[in-house]
């Protein structure tokens, strides 16, 4: 979009200018560092983690280890692009299943985030796998949350324990609980907790969430986070980490122009892996996340990598 | 507003200059300054812009003081904030309100409180349910207009077509003298056009019948430099008039709604600070630059 296009124009320029000189000079490597720094602020990466990134991306651009074999613009783009994958999915993994059904999945994030849309699409993909899903309404706050975990449920052609009304009447812990022994009872071989959005900084609704999670001891707990997230995703990322722990991240909304700068502050941050992508509002928008393309995305390299074949 | 609820986007400046009275403004003052700017999402420009206009007065004065630093950047903020005019413009009747924004914002939550906060002041309300699409998005407001004591326009079968639900809950606030309504949308990405253009087939609709007072565009604190992309597209497709920043509650700061406001013009007028019915309060330039800077 337009306000952006300069960002990507002006890299490209700053490129386009290394690429005509004969190796990589501190200087050369200073300027382009410089709009890297800045691509990734707009990218929305966390300040901290752009430092530790462009600190990282400048020493090995200026050590012996870089690919002579390519011109000193496509050495820069090479290592950002290598960087930016390292972190992003170094610690690629797919879903843990219980040795011993059933596998529980509980879900956790800020309000909004899509953490009930998220409950409906892992319940579809899990039934078209062969699975036996079981939704649980453990969110008894926001208003109309359970209805609306019974609407998504039927979409996904799964069976939803809901025994509370919600609307701030009943306890989550103990649905929670009780929807364990119910999976059991009923041989449904995964569990997925849907739980009410709380705030980093609300540290009684954190602590409900740990009970959840001390309650049903889940195989997975993911974390849902908005793409669109800002500076604040570090903060809310530590606090879940150090509230309820997680085991794994989904980035959500990845369907519209937010660059998600948000991904590479949550993976550096917390080390968890990111595990998937929801990219609609539909049940089916939802994959396995690539840090490859994430990467391009997050830099708007896909131009520059395009720049560099032309070289 | 409550200690307690106070925006965390207060703490962000502030703690720059507490405990730092016989400080003198030196390079590392201006890195402190860019580390809390850009930690609160004001932007990668904005802060540049900031940072070079107070470094232009802390020499155009010879300061070096930090409580002057501290007064300056206030009053710049201020400034900057205050540029529009923040009222909402209800003196129609009826007033019609129309809230957009992307998914999850708090776009419903928002109306269920603003009916509230409507009905406090002795305006009669009523809601219409135009949000057909999400999963229980109807039930979800409905429950908002029983705990804000206000009438609500439901549509007649499942995926109605949300203008007609829309045009029917203007003509229900005609037939029975109701002050002000308050019309619900999907959440929708900017980026997705056909979803854009349905808002402005509502607007279109409604406006048949009365004109759009308000066109409200929510935006979430915790949105980082997206937000003015929304913003963007919003004004384009829907025509908003006004902001507003929810979730002030959190860590999250918020700070993009000022490039958001330089960048299109439209004023913040309102803000929600929690999921409460009473969280939600209009926007003063001056208390938000006090709460942010100290
Ligand atoms: N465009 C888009 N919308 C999404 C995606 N995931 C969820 N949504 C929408 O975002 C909004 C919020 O989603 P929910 O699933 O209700 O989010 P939540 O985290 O359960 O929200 P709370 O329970 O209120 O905390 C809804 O309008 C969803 O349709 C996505 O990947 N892309
Ligand atoms: N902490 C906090 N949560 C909020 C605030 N406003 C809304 N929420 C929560 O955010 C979530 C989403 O709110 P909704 O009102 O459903 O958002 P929406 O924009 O209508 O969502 P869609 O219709 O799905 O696009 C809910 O869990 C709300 O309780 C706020 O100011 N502070
Ligand atoms: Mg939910
Ligand atoms: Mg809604």
């Amino acid at each position: 979009m337009a306000i952006f296009g300069s960002l990507s124009d002006r890299l490209t320029e700053s490129l386009k200018n290394l690429r005509t000189k004969g190796k990589l000079s501190a200087s050369d490597v200073d300027g382009t560092v410089r709009e890297i720094r800045r691509a990734l602020l707009e990218a929305d990466v966390s300040l901290d983690v752009v430092k530790k990134f462009t600190a990282a991306v400048r020493e090995r651009a200026l050590s012996d280890d870089v690919n002579r074999a390519l011109n000193p613009a496509q050495q820069v783009v090479q290592i950002v692009n290598e960087e930016l994958i390292e972190i992003l999915g170094g610690q690629q993994r797919r879903l843990e299943f219980a040795k011993t059904p059933p596998t529980i999945i509980m879900l956790a994030g800020l309000q909004g985030a899509g953490k009930t849309t998220l409950a409906g699409k892992l319940a579809k993909w899990l039934r078209k796998d062969g699975h036996t899903p079981m939704l649980v309404a453990a969110d008894l706050q926001r208003p109309n949350a359970v209805t609306q975990l019974q609407v998504v449920g039927e979409q996904a052609g799964v069976t939803v324990f809901a025994p509370e009304p919600g609307n701030g009447v009943g306890d989550p812990v103990k649905v929670a609980k009780n929807a364990v022994d119910e999976a059991r009872r009923r041989q449904f071989d995964t569990v997925i907790i849907d739980t009410a959005g709380r705030l980093g900084v609300d540290a009684e609704l954190m602590k409900q969430a740990a009970d959840i999670r001390k309650a049903t001891n889940p195989d997975e707990v993911l974390f849902v986070i908005d793409a669109m997230i800002g500076q604040d995703a570090v903060a809310t990322a530590k606090a879940f980490q150090d509230g309820v722990d997680f085991t794994g991240v989904v980035l959500s909304k990845l369907d519209g122009d937010a660059r998600g700068g948000a991904a590479l502050s949550v993976a550096s941050v917390t080390g968890r892996p990111i595990m998937f992508a929801s990219t609609g509002e539909g049940l089916d928008d939802f994959e396995p996340f690539h840090p490859d393309r994430m990467a391009s995305r997050i830099l708007d390299l896909g131009d520059i990598l395009t720049l560099i074949e032309q070289a | 507003m409550a200690e307690a609820r106070s925006w965390s986007f207060g703490g962000a400046l502030r703690n720059l200059f507490t405990g730092q009275q016989k400080r003198v403004i030196d390079e590392d003052t201006w890195d402190e300054l860019e580390v809390a700017l850009i930690g609160a999402d004001f932007g990668p420009d904005i802060t540049e812009s900031v940072i070079a206009e107070l470094k232009e007065k802390v020499a155009r004065y010879r300061t070096e003081d930090y409580a002057d630093l501290q007064r300056m950047l206030r009053e710049g903020l201020e400034e900057r904030l205050s540029k529009f005019d923040t009222t909402l413009k209800l003196t129609e009747r009826p007033a019609v309100v129309l809230v957009v924004g992307v998914n999850g914002v708090g776009k419903t939550t928002t109306i269920g409180k603003f009916a509230k906060f409507l009905t406090n002041y002795g305006r009669s309300v009523v809601v219409g349910a135009a949000d057909t699409f999400r999963a229980a998005a109807v039930e979800q407001l409905g429950t908002w207009a029983e705990r804000a004591g206000v009438q609500i326009v439901k549509p007649q079968q499942q995926g109605q077509d949300p203008a007609s639900v829309a045009y029917q809950t203007v003509d229900f606030a005609k037939r029975n003298g109701v002050e002000i309504v308050i019309i619900d949308t999907a959440g929708r990405l900017h980026t997705k056009g056909g979803l854009m253009d349905e808002l402005g087939k509502i607007k279109r609709v409604v406006e048949k019948q009365a004109p759009i007072a308000e066109v409200l565009l929510v935006l979430d604190a915790t949105t980082g430099q997206n937000g003015l992309m929304q913003a963007q597209a919003f004004l384009e497709s829907a025509g908003v008039t006004g902001l507003v920043l929810t979730k002030l509650d959190g860590s999250a700061k918020g700070g993009f709604v000022l490039a958001v406001q330089e960048r299109t013009g439209i004023p913040i007028k309102l803000v929600g600070q929690g999921e409460g019915i009473g969280d939600l309060t209009g926007f003063t330039p001056h208390v938000f630059a006090q709460q942010l800077v100290g």
